[in-house]
């Protein structure tokens, strides 16, 4: 009973852990390379989860202090919110260089499938 | 439709993006003539075989060990919520009841991110304009990167544009378009008071440049959004959190006065720098997020 209880409570850390998973491994199989960039930005969400949760305490508001309680036991942790949102800037940015980098790919190679480049790319080299 | 293939393959197949035959569409856009594109051969060479075979197999065992690990690291992990969480120290104390005193910040992340951890905001602003750096240098058609080929396709996909101007999306834009611009300024400007600031508040006005120029096409964007303006914008707003963010520090880590007034907090003049470097951040934010789809979509700005 204990562990079910304990499974439920840490829902969030778990489904995290299974969405990084996931992407983990959508990125490894995918033969087309927009789908691992867009498996990549399922395992960035995973992590941006994993720190939200980290972060979170029960029964507790969020730090924006409106009524002048400057004690640290009313408001959640405000670090990782900062963390996120630096990993989201970060996610943004190199989704945006990953997708030019294939633009220019599928300009040589007018493919997107990473197996077919690589044919070609062997070919070139002959 | 055809009949003969299961569902399932159809369905599988259109996940896939080989082949619509769930929503078969007619195809009104005749693409220009281009020349055939180089063909990969079907067959693989015979070493690879056994690679790619056994590749599938050690990919999902290491993604299935790596989540058991992960898990068992989780059940290992202080619970959910609770508050005796040794992440909750003494930094966390000192943020939420000295940082209205020393910031001026009613939004105490906000009050972190630009005054505590400024510096970390200004490697996330730079992030951001490598970023648009980078992308343009691969994508930017200028007078050193000149496809023939891709200025046909962008020439025809312009003249498509034109001719197809859409009026409920012309029209939808223009009511929307004010309430976005003046949401986005919004959150901007509240972002020490309330949830927001200017990554949040940037992307808001980006959108709502990107709608513009799905309806209106990016020659209307252009008139007031140029490259020079672009240029302009990104440089001068993180020159400006540098430099700002640099004179605060050296004077702040040293306890030298630094002049710079805190306000009320709550009032929206307030908190110092803070109210400043969000208007920064939100600039740059904007530029690069539509930079972006100017970059990606026609390859210029």
């Amino acid at each position: 009973m204990n562990i079910i209880s304990e499974l439920i409570n840490d829902r969030f850390m778990i489904a995290a852990v299974l969405l990084f998973g996931l992407g983990f491994m959508n990125l490894l199989l995918q033969k087309n390379l927009i789908k691992k960039i867009i498996a990549f930005n399922v395992m960035d969400s995973a992590i941006f989860l994993f720190l939200a949760s980290q972060g979170y305490i029960n029964g507790r508001i969020a730090p924006i202090i409106t009524n002048g309680i400057l004690d640290s036991e009313v408001y959640i942790n405000p670090i990782p919110s900062g963390l996120v949102l630096t990993g989201i800037v970060v996610s943004v940015s190199v989704t945006a260089f990953f997708l030019a980098l294939t633009v220019r790919l599928y300009g040589i190679y007018k493919t997107v499938d990473f197996d077919e480049i690589m044919l070609l790319v062997d070919k070139e080299a002959e | 439709m055809n009949t003969e293939i299961g569902f399932f393959k159809r369905l599988n197949d259109w996940v896939n993006g080989d082949e619509d035959r769930i929503f078969p569409s007619k195809n009104e856009y005749d693409s220009p003539e281009l020349p055939e594109p180089p063909v990969a051969k079907s067959s693989l060479p015979n070493k690879d075989i056994l690679f790619l075979s056994s590749y599938q197999v050690i990919a999902i065992t290491v993604v299935l060990g790596l989540v058991f690990v992960l898990l068992y690291t989780v059940y290992k992990l202080p619970l959910f919520g609770v508050a005796d969480n040794p992440a909750v120290n003494e930094v966390v104390e000192r943020y939420v009841e000295k940082g209205l005193e020393e910031t001026g910040a009613v939004n105490v992340v906000a009050g972190m991110i630009l005054d505590y951890r400024a510096f970390d905001t200004l490697g996330e602003s730079s992030v951001l304009l490598l970023a648009i750096t980078s992308v343009m240098m691969l994508l930017l058609r200028d007078e050193k990167n000149i496809d023939p080929e891709e200025d046909l396709i962008t020439e025809h996909e312009a003249v498509f544009e034109d001719q197809s101007r859409d009026v409920i999306l012309q029209n939808v834009t223009t009511i929307l378009l004010p309430a976005i611009m003046l949401y986005g300024i919004y959150v901007i400007l509240n972002g020490h008071l309330s949830p927001g600031g200017g990554f949040s508040g940037g992307a808001i006005l980006g959108a709502g440049l990107i709608l513009y120029a799905t309806g209106f096409g990016h020659n209307r964007v252009r008139k007031f959004f140029s490259m020079k303006t672009f240029r302009a914008l990104t440089t001068t707003a993180l020159l400006s959190y540098g430099l700002l963010k640099s004179y605060s520090f050296l004077l702040g880590a040293n306890h030298l006065p630094t002049h710079i007034p805190l306000g009320i907090p709550g009032a929206i003049f307030s908190s110092g720098l803070i109210f400043v470097l969000d208007i920064c951040v939100g600039l740059i934010v904007a530029c690069t997020m539509y930079g972006f789809y100017a970059v990606f979509s026609r390859g210029e700005i």
